[in-house]
């Protein structure tokens, strides 16, 4: 999956739990938690979404490094390439 | 149905606690004598909340103690001492008293947990004023309607939540006459003032007026499940219980490093997140950050966490996250840890004893107690799964109302069932120093809420031979979410608002995390067809007006939703629906419910769906 895809699959989520936002917006170093006002479930929501949609497992200690929309899709793109190699 | 109960080692305790012999403190203990023992405010001018908290520790020792330990989000670490908590409190009580507050006027909080916060919290007690901390994740909706309801003649908040949450409804809230912007970081927004500004040219000295302890102090708003939210109407005198049950549930020492995880905008932040630890003198820790595993475990290792109070959602995703989280950490400081909000389950209280050493003390109340009313404690068994016993100088009872409440005329009453084991509502004898003194603007609701000088809480308990209750369920459709109530009929409100919708109904679904997420069924205008894009922009609608905290996280279409034949919505048959059907079956869900319901005018089928 290229770092497009994979931002998309990370906008995707995002708004479909936040769907009055616009992730397309966002700074890619901001938080998305304070820019798109989600708490501590929908942060569960996304990266639970995540898991499924990528078919990987992101444990509870790296939730931190998907806080920003760079950062998840960074992450991610590390996680899916390992997996794939 | 209850495990093997825990039983405390006395040769284990760090420091002896403050409750040892329950019977004996149970038979001996007097409201009175714990009022008596509080300093009072001086010259026997009454019991000031902020004075017990901060004042009264200047004079002595304590007033170069830390007293608010703040862990900003970005690893800053702030200490305030009980000396500059005065001060700066002071000069807050010196704000609202240049712009014309008035003690008893409504001052409301709306801002994430920083410093200004506290400060602002109880400078306005202080001033007599009367606080609502309200939950910075409410979106616009549930903050205006509270402002209201409230009266709320001064608003303390940030620049970014004053833009995001409260432009929108500025018109609709005439009263409000202040807008107090912590951050202004430039010119204040129009409408605002600089709060910073204003504390800086005030005097860092206040004497606190008289204050008879029936003097308003917190107005809480809780949900039910009709109506709009109710304003829990709180008094001065609580802080008695306040620090009563700190002691006993908590078992709080005045050298604790103590950490209360709730976020103010609840009872629980403000009660023994505010008021209980720094009425004890402790240092208490403050932490901006929302949840995060790592984050908190390192938290309790560094900072030398002692006594630590945190909820059931919090514990369950630190069991997700598994011991590798722990690797490494030395906890050894933390010596107690309660939880509160909602019951928590056996395993949790096993995975404490088995991760810390230490079971987790489950304890029971509402916002309308004010203060900790069931508990589990220090020194005596713990029974994994029950919400302990009674606290001294409170008294509890399984009851079942008698009378029907539809008949004017009827004599409503309360039977107290003796037997244990049996099933009933949970009730308190009336007159603890921090019960609610009525809900603001709606005396018949607080009237309805007391039979035979018990309260009702409205949440059904069973107590075991040995007396410990145990929470089975709510006796009305409130849902209980992440420890927060959610009355249905407040998003059903927004639901409906929204173009597509005609009715809307709002029930909790479990959720191994939350204990309950709020799940919405809609029924559409017949000329609006079901599409992923539609459900999309409902949720977004929802989530804009109430905020994460509130809105549904789950949105489906119903063709009708069932009714009794008053036209009421039947949200406990939805929700026994909801749970003896395979999720996201919906079609099933759909002709299940229209089968059984006709829209306004349902046949007489519904009512014997009720159980």
């Amino acid at each position: 999956m290229t770092t497009d895809e994979l931002r998309d699959v990370v906008l995707d989520a995002l708004t479909r739990i936040a769907p009055e936002t616009d992730p397309a917006t966002l700074g890619p170093g901001e938080d998305l938690r304070d820019e798109l006002d989600l708490d501590s479930m929908d942060e569960l929501n996304l990266i639970t979404a995540l898991c499924q949609r990528l078919r990987i497992d992101i444990p509870e200690g790296d939730y931190p490094q998907l806080r920003t929309l760079d950062g998840a899709v960074a992450y991610l793109e590390r996680r899916v390439s390992a997996a794939t190699a | 149905m209850s495990g093997a109960s825990l039983r405390p080692v006395a040769d284990e305790f760090r420091v002896p606690p403050n409750l040892t012999d329950y019977e004996a403190a149970r038979a001996s203990f007097r409201w009175e004598d714990a009022r008596d023992a509080l300093a009072g405010l001086p010259d026997g001018a009454g019991l000031n909340i902020a004075h017990e908290a901060v004042d009264r520790h200047l004079t002595g020792e304590r007033a170069t103690r830390t007293a608010i330990r703040w862990l900003s989000k970005s690893d800053d670490v702030v200490e305030i001492s009980y000396r500059e908590l005065g001060e700066r409190t002071s000069r807050f009580a010196n704000v609202l008293d240049h712009l014309g507050v008035a003690p008893g006027d409504g001052v409301f909080l709306l801002l994430g947990r920083v410093p200004a916060l506290y400060v602002a919290a109880l400078g306005a007690l202080k001033h007599r004023a009367v606080l609502t901390p309200l939950f910075a994740a409410f979106g616009p909706e549930p903050i205006r309607q509270r402002l209201e309801l409230g009266h709320g003649r001064v608003l303390v908040t940030s620049r970014r939540l004053y833009e995001r949450k409260v432009v929108p409804v500025r018109a609709q809230l005439p009263e409000l006459a202040h807008v107090l912007i912590v951050d202004v970081d430039g010119e204040p927004p129009d409408g605002t003032l600089d709060l910073t500004a204003l504390l800086e040219a005030a005097s860092p000295s206040y004497a606190i007026g008289p204050t008879d302890p029936e003097t308003p102090s917190l107005l809480h708003f809780t949900s039910g499940t009709t109506g709009t939210p109710k304003g829990a109407q709180h008094v001065h005198e609580a802080i008695v219980a306040h620090i009563t049950t700190a002691r006993f549930a908590l078992d709080l020492h005045p050298d604790d490093i103590y950490w209360c995880t709730a976020d103010p905008g609840w009872v629980t932040g403000t009660s023994y997140g505010i008021v209980a630890p720094l009425a004890l003198g402790v240092t208490m820790l403050v932490d901006e950050a929302e949840y995060d595993t790592a984050r908190w475990y390192h938290i309790l290792e560094e900072q030398g966490v002692s006594v630590w109070y945190t909820a059931p959602t919090a514990i369950r995703r630190l069991m997700r996250a598994g011991d590798d989280a722990l690797t490494g950490r030395d906890l050894s400081s933390l010596r107690f840890i309660a939880s509160v909000g909602e019951p928590l389950n056996p395993a949790a209280v096993l995975w404490g004893r088995d991760t810390f050493g230490l079971p987790i003390h489950d304890n029971w109340w509402q916002t309308e107690t004010g203060a900790i009313m069931v508990a589990n404690f220090a020194a005596v068994d713990v029974k994994p799964g029950s919400m302990g016993l009674p606290v001294p100088g409170i008294e509890a009872a399984i009851v079942r109302r008698t009378g029907d409440e539809e008949d004017p005329e009827a004599e409503l009453g309360v039977e107290i069932l003796h037997e244990p084991d049996v099933e009933g509502e949970l009730a308190l004898k009336a007159g603890w120093p921090s019960m609610f003194r009525t809900y603001l603007g709606q005396p018949e609701h607080y009237a309805r809420c007391f039979r035979d000088g018990w309260y009702l809480s409205g949440d059904l308990a069973r107590r075991d031979a040995d007396g410990y209750l145990w929470f089975l369920g709510r006796s009305d459709d409130v849902i209980k979410t992440a420890g927060h109530l959610i009355g249905p009929t407040e998003v059903e409100g927004v639901l409906t608002a929204h173009d597509a919708v005609v009715e809307a109904a709002v029930i909790g679904i479990p959720d191994e995390v939350a204990g309950e997420v709020v799940k919405a069924y809609v029924l559409l205008y017949p000329e609006e067809e079901s599409t992923p894009e539609l459900l999309r922009d409902l949720q977004g609608f929802a989530r804009k007006r109430l905020g994460p905290a509130v809105a549904p996280r789950e949105i489906v279409v119903a063709k009708s939703l069932p009714k009794t034949r008053s036209g009421k919505i039947m949200r406990r048959l939805l929700k026994a629906r909801e749970l003896g059907l395979d999720e996201g079956d919906l079609s099933t869900l759909e002709s299940d419910v229209d089968d059984r319901s006709h829209g306004v005018t349902p046949g007489p089928d519904d009512e014997k769906g009720q159980t």
